[in-house]
């Protein structure tokens, strides 16, 4: 099962990164939604993926038996989950205004900030 | 998407949403649920609002504007952590006391406050993105 | 239910049950005020007229409050608490030693300075935008990140820290500003998932996130974990929030977009945050390990490869400060080569460069504000106008600012008697000493150099070289008057510590140099949070 998760795990960040190389603004932003999926799923995994056992150290032990899933990488995954979220929420809401101001969301024709006819300063006093 | 039968339906949906949000987030308490997916259901609510009725009644409806809810949620939240300086206890301890409300004893604690302020937090923060995308969208 | 049976329960193995000092809650406190404050100013956003009223005594307590953690953990020495009464590992560690609480205090006093800078600087409708709810947000997140404990926690203050200055980049919803922050956000996105990447293999291999438990554990790691791998993740997240080549460019692009205080505020701290993390987990937790594999003079390949990308960031810095005539962009470029400075001290790892570096750090955060001020000052003076060709005589019209900016030019450049002379001097030494190759002291000496270059044409050219004719003299000359109390308040006052620091450095070096001891040996920051018998 954890091998399987690792494959896809693979294949989300492939995906995630081939997007995240585009030009275009819209691209960027479902290829960095997938990246934290892509994490997300990676925490989960590191934590074992079971529900058979229950998650209880017993009473003269004191580390988790070695079948059952660690319930930390969970909350860890909750906590990344909602930061992701509404990362993903504002990053939408600034692509989007930032298509209507500059009229497109090819970053290579998004020169407002850094001009391209930028002169060089003065040689001479 | 502004039909009629949905106009005369979101009303009821939003007010029960509210409701179950609220249900959720009290029942996060001992069971799945909490904070978070309480206000993510209310805010849920009032973005289908403003879809059926526009954004302007549901800024009405709401009052306070959704930025100022989310940081009065922030401040509950950090207050429920501090008041555990007056126990002699580290911040963000869970604090247990309980009243009795018509002869029945309700637990209270600190933790529910955290909660509640995490509710707020998601509805305004949520609330304000979405109503902030539906605004876009008319213009 | 829960609580019902507590009284049978021994919880003397998972919790801390004895009564909190109330001392230790000082170690809470930057960041809870600072939330609180900034929660109360989001609330009351709509009174623009009064908020400064607020916040600028509440960042004087937030200074005050860092001063006696400061002052606090130099007497008792590293100081833990841990949230919700759980022990370490299992609770959430907030774990001060002195390198947290000095940049927290340095954070705070610019902090400061650019609340009063922002009276004027900002108006109404910047603050309607919640310009001083997201500046105390802000700090919440720089400063929780200077002193927690906790891998994880770092994470998550990276991330609070993140979206406030998201909310600060974009006050105004400029067209320039949109742009800047696009590629601010999305960068900045990708080194924080970097950084969780990291925290997940780290966790994988030894199941606790708390700071100093890894660091026992690293320290009996026997060589067969893969941690160069975990170490190069986290430099890689780490130098691009700190805006090192070749992954630097959204500071150049996004900097010199929003309002002059904001610009302030980001180049002293955001930059650094990205430093502290770096120092904090690469030679704090990873550093026990590289002793253990091979105790040598020389340095390993990872370090190597921070050496090399450091002496390129600050080369690079340079020489595009060198071909920038926006004076904004060009301080920008400035702050990229600062942090090349603070990586070669990174890389050496010694106590002297480490001590180097947090010397640089501290240095860096009240110059570049210092410098982004004076900047904003100069635009102002001048109509607006942040083009190097087209201010003119500054020196003519406002002596007092040409002054101020002079030393602070010098400070940048690392020139004696200003503060940033003896951090230099410190790399300097580290990197001779060392076993290193004779390119590491070779380029700090030339970036020193080229940064000169940079400022003093700047000077020359904006400052110094009278205005041209009468009409632009008459033309600016309503912009003259634009200067006011709350303007060279924070200014003269920044520059007052920038030079005290370059004269009696004394102090500053004791700290620098104890909490880099602290940082290679961090025994008394385990032993803070475990208690000492954990440590042989």
């Amino acid at each position: 099962m954890e091998a399987w998760m690792a494959v896809v795990v693979g294949a989300l960040f492939a995906v995630s990164i081939y997007l995240m190389l585009s030009k275009h603004i819209i691209r960027i932003l479902i290829g960095a939604a997938i990246l934290g999926n892509a994490v997300n799923l990676l925490i989960f995994t590191n934590g074992r993926l079971t529900r058979e056992v229950p998650p209880i150290i017993g009473v003269d032990e004191s580390v988790l038996s070695a079948q059952a899933a660690n319930p930390l990488p969970q909350a860890l995954v909750l906590t990344a989950i909602v930061i992701a979220f509404s990362f993903f929420a504002f990053l939408l809401v600034l692509g989007y205004r930032a298509y209507q101001e500059l009229g497109s969301d090819n970053t290579d024709e998004m020169r407002v900030a850094e001009p391209v006819d930028d002169q060089t300063p003065p040689l001479g006093y | 998407m502004r039909t009629l039968i949905f106009r005369t339906a979101v009303p009821y949906l939003a007010s029960l949403m509210i409701l179950f949000s609220i249900f959720v987030l009290l029942r996060g308490h001992n069971e799945p649920g909490g904070g978070f997916i309480g206000g993510l259901i209310a805010a849920s609510a009032f973005a289908i609002y403003g879809i059926a009725n526009g954004v302007a009644p549901v800024r009405r409806a709401m009052h306070f504007h959704p930025m100022s809810i989310a940081a009065a949620g922030l401040l509950i939240s950090s207050i429920s952590g501090l008041v555990s300086v007056f126990a002699g206890v580290p911040f963000m301890t869970g604090l247990w006391g309980s009243i009795y409300i018509l002869g029945e004893k309700i637990k209270i604690s600190s933790i529910l406050f955290f909660d509640i302020g995490v509710y707020l937090v998601v509805v305004g923060a949520i609330a304000s993105i979405a109503l902030a995308l539906e605004e876009r969208e008319r213009e | 239910m829960a609580g019902s049976s507590e009284a049978e329960i021994d919880l003397t193995p998972a919790m801390n049950l004895e009564p909190v000092p109330l001392l230790d809650w000082l170690i809470i406190m930057p960041v809870a005020w600072c939330i609180v404050i900034g929660t109360f100013l989001l609330m009351m956003r709509k009174n623009t007229a009064q908020q400064h009223l607020v916040a600028i005594p509440a960042m004087a307590v937030q200074v005050l409050i860092t001063a006696g953690l400061l002052s606090q953990i130099i007497i008792n020495g590293p100081t833990t608490m841990v949230m919700g009464r759980w022990l370490p590992p299992f609770g959430i560690a907030f774990t001060v030693d002195i390198l947290g609480a000095v940049l927290a205090f340095t954070a705070a006093v610019v902090a400061l300075a650019c609340t009063i800078y922002g009276i004027k600087d900002v108006n109404h409708s910047g603050r309607r935008y919640g310009f001083y709810s997201f500046l105390f947000l802000l700090m919440a997140g720089v400063s929780g990140a200077f002193l927690t404990g906790d891998i994880f926690n770092l994470y998550v203050w990276f991330e609070v820290l993140l979206i406030a200055s998201f909310g600060l980049l974009i006050l105004g919803s400029e067209k320039g500003q949109l742009d800047g922050a696009t590629k601010y956000a999305f960068l900045n996105l990708v080194a924080t998932t970097l950084f969780l990447i990291a925290t997940a293999y780290l966790y994988g291999i030894f199941g606790t996130l708390n700071m100093a438990d890894i660091a026992l554990k690293i320290a009996q790691s026997d060589g067969t974990l893969p941690l160069n791998t975990v170490a190069g993740l986290f430099v890689l997240a780490f130098v691009m929030k700190a805006a090192a080549f070749p992954v630097n460019f959204w500071l150049p692009a996004s900097y010199h977009t929003p309002r002059v205080v904001v610009s302030a505020l980001f180049a002293g701290l955001l930059t650094k945050v990205g430093v502290y993390a770096i120092l904090r987990v690469y030679t704090m937790l990873f550093s026990l390990q590289r002793e253990a594999l091979e105790p040598t003079v020389n340095i390993d390949a990872l370090s190597f490869a921070v050496a090399i990308v450091a002496c390129l960031t600050m080369l690079l810095g340079a020489i595009g400060a060198l071909a920038q005539t926006n004076v904004r962009r060009l301080l920008g470029f400035l702050v990229v080569s600062g942090i090349g400075m603070m990586l070669i001290g990174v890389a050496i790892g010694t106590r002297e460069a480490i001590g180097g570096t947090i010397f640089y750090a501290v240095h860096s955060i009240l110059v570049m504000t210092a410098l982004y001020i004076a900047a904003g000052m100069a635009a102002k003076l001048c109509g607006g106008a942040e083009d190097m060709t087209k201010i003119r005589g500054i020196y003519q019209k406002n002596t007092l600012l040409a002054a101020i900016t002079l030393m602070l030019f010098l400070a940048v450049a690392g020139l004696p008697p200003f503060s940033g002379f003896w951090p230099k001097l410190m790399l300097v030494k580290a990197s001779i000493e060392l076993i290193i190759p004779w390119w590491a002291p070779f380029s700090i000496l030339l970036t020193g150099f080229l940064t000169t270059i940079a400022v003093a044409r700047v000077w020359a050219l904006s400052y110094w070289k009278p205005e041209d004719d009468a009409e632009d003299m008459a033309e600016t000359e309503k912009g003259n008057g634009a200067l006011g109390v709350s303007d060279f308040v924070p200014l003269i006052a920044l520059t007052i510590i920038v030079v005290a620091v370059g004269l009696f450095p004394q102090s500053v070096f004791e700290l620098a140099y104890q909490s880099a001891e602290q940082l290679i040996n961090p025994v008394a920051y385990i032993e803070s949070v475990f208690g000492s018998e954990v440590v042989e």
